[in-house]
């Protein structure tokens, strides 16, 4: 199947790929996806003291707009506070990536991914969730 | 070298260059219906016709009667399993397959189904050979019909073909043997074998697209229900126009498998051994299927932890094809991995790698440094080989399934 010019681009020089210890306070890990899906994602967030996400890190296992998804998102939440970080919705990276139908899934895994690192961030700093905003499912 | 590397022999072959130029007089100069009984250029192409007919008679130790053409194995395998159990179907409504048959087998048994015909699955074992003793058990007074491939197309391992036929033969039930992935690469001598009909086409052994042959034995002698009616071609059981140009190719290929097949298969081996022996000094590698049992040019590996799909992109200078069908929507692994009992991870992380004459040393050298380097690539970038490294049992986390 024919991929997107930016799909490739990303996905032949995925930004932020790596790890920060998990342990570390002001980091948030988010897992999402299954292997017997095909699609994994980490996406982890190092937040500063103004609540302001300063960097971030991702490794995926999955297709090329698996990888690419994820590349995007973690350029696309640095300098975000949390709230405006998980405000970021599949449509937007699936157009930006100009995902084909049968790949929109992977665009929903990465705003799944954004979401649960902020949970994990909120949870370790005792901070209040925000209301339960239902992340979306693939079918 | 020319790039993308062609490793998808399984898929399809380029003609020999020996099989084109002898088909093309027959599409400019000898252009004759064989079916005219009137005139010089009639005979001419029925001439040919009969020349390829015993050659590809000659490749399976058939007769040249028992050789019907078709346009392929799917049409091949539709006649032999629909002909067989329409014809037989006084006798019973029982068939027997497996699932890691080509769809085109799947497919039709599934049709017969719902015309009323009953159809048992056979899982393979985890080699992907069938167990004997499980076959037998499978077997009812009213079964009339087995149909086993001789090799499977994505794991290419050999079924015990001789063993299933003297089975059938001594429950007088029907064998059909799909045998696409065979012909031209092992010896098929159907004078030992007890198959009833058989199934092969041209453009897996080097000659052109859009002509196959079903053997259909004549002792003890098999009967089928036409499934396209006509001008009474091929003795009433296939009517259509012969393609003479085709028939041509595919008797020259079939002439070639023959004589070169054994040469070819101890070079293709040697290369295929080579690149497993590249590969296996990543970690975590899986051959899928067995090892021994199994044509020389196929190579069926998992590489853990990672996806198969993300694989063929970052390899696109090796023409494969991913076991695993996610390209799909519905994002589910290969059935004949799935038929194997492999995992999850290793079913959508497969890569079939299928050999062929044209295949060069510097070919597979070439395939082996960029496989290592984009294999290695791809796990830095996979958090499942990031917890297998520290030591995480994949199956004790509770995945959230999407």
């Amino acid at each position: 199947m024919a991929y997107s010019e930016k799909v490739i681009e990303h996905y032949e020089n995925p930004r932020n790929v790596g790890s920060f210890d998990k342990r570390d306070e002001s980091v948030g890990t988010g897992m999402v996806g299954a292997p017997a899906c095909g699609d994994v994602m980490k996406l982890q967030i190092r937040v500063n003291d103004s609540g302001i996400i300063e960097d971030a890190r991702f490794k995926t296992y999955g297709c090329g707009s698996a990888i690419a998804s994820s590349s995007l998102v973690t350029e696309w939440v640095k300098g975000k506070s949390l709230d405006e970080a998980g405000k970021i919705k599949n449509t937007q990276i699936a157009e930006e990536l100009a995902l084909p139908p049968v790949k929109i899934h992977c665009s929903i895994l990465a705003e799944d991914a954004i979401k649960a690192a902020i949970v994990d961030y909120r949870k370790k700093h005792g901070l209040e969730q925000p209301a339960e905003q239902p992340a979306c499912k693939a079918a | 070298m020319k790039l993308p590397i062609y490793l998808d022999y399984s898929a399809t072959t380029p003609v020999d260059p020996r099989v084109a130029a002898k088909m093309i007089p027959y599409l400019t100069e000898h252009f004759g219906n064989p079916a005219s009984r009137s005139h010089a250029y009639g005979w001419e192409t029925e001439k040919a016709v009969e020349e390829a007919r015993e050659h590809v008679a000659a490749l399976i130790n058939a007769d040249p009667k028992e050789i019907v053409w078709t346009s392929g194995a799917t049409e091949g395998d539709n006649l032999a399993i629909k002909g067989a159990a329409q014809f037989y179907k006084g006798k019973g409504k029982h068939i027997i397959t497996q699932k890691t048959e080509h769809k085109a087998v799947l497919d039709t048994c599934r049709e017969l189904e719902r015309q009323g015909f009953e159809v048992t699955y056979l899982d393979p074992e985890q080699n992907g050979i069938i167990d004997l003793g499980k076959f037998r058990a499978a077997i009812r007074p009213d079964t009339i019909l087995v149909s086993i491939m001789f090799v499977n197309n994505e794991i290419g391992v050999i079924q015990p073909v001789a063993e299933i036929g003297e089975i059938c033969r001594s429950k007088g039930i029907i064998f059909h043997c799909d045998a696409v992935q065979a012909a031209g690469k092992l010896e098929i001598d159907v004078q030992k074998l007890k198959v009833d009909l058989l199934a092969i086409t041209a453009h897996k052994m080097y000659g052109p697209k859009g002509i196959g042959a079903l053997y259909i034995r004549r002792k003890p002698r098999v009967r089928i229900e036409a499934q396209i009616h006509g001008g009474g071609h091929e003795r009433g059981m296939r009517s259509g126009t012969l393609p003479t140009h085709q028939i041509v190719g595919f008797g020259e290929a079939a002439r070639l498998a023959k004589l070169e097949m054994a040469s070819d298969n101890e070079r293709i081996r040697s290369l295929r051994d080579r690149l497993l022996a590249g590969i296996k000094e990543l970690e975590e590698v899986y051959v899928n299927g067995d090892l021994e049992r199994r044509i020389a040019g196929n190579l069926n590996v998992s590489f853990n932890f990672v996806e198969g799909e993300s694989l063929i992109m970052a390899i696109k200078d090796i023409a494969v094809s991913s076991g695993s069908a996610c390209t799909s929507a519905s994002l589910e692994p290969s059935f004949v991995l799935r038929a194997l009992g492999r995992s999850d991870e290793l079913a959508h992380s497969s890569i079939r790698f299928t050999l062929g004459k044209y295949t060069t040393e510097e070919e597979i050298d070439y395939a082996i440094d960029l496989i290592g380097r984009k294999v290695s690539k791809l796990r830095e970038l996979s958090p499942l080989w990031e917890m297998y490294k520290e030591g995480v049992d994949l199956n004790s986390v509770q995945w959230a399934a999407h």
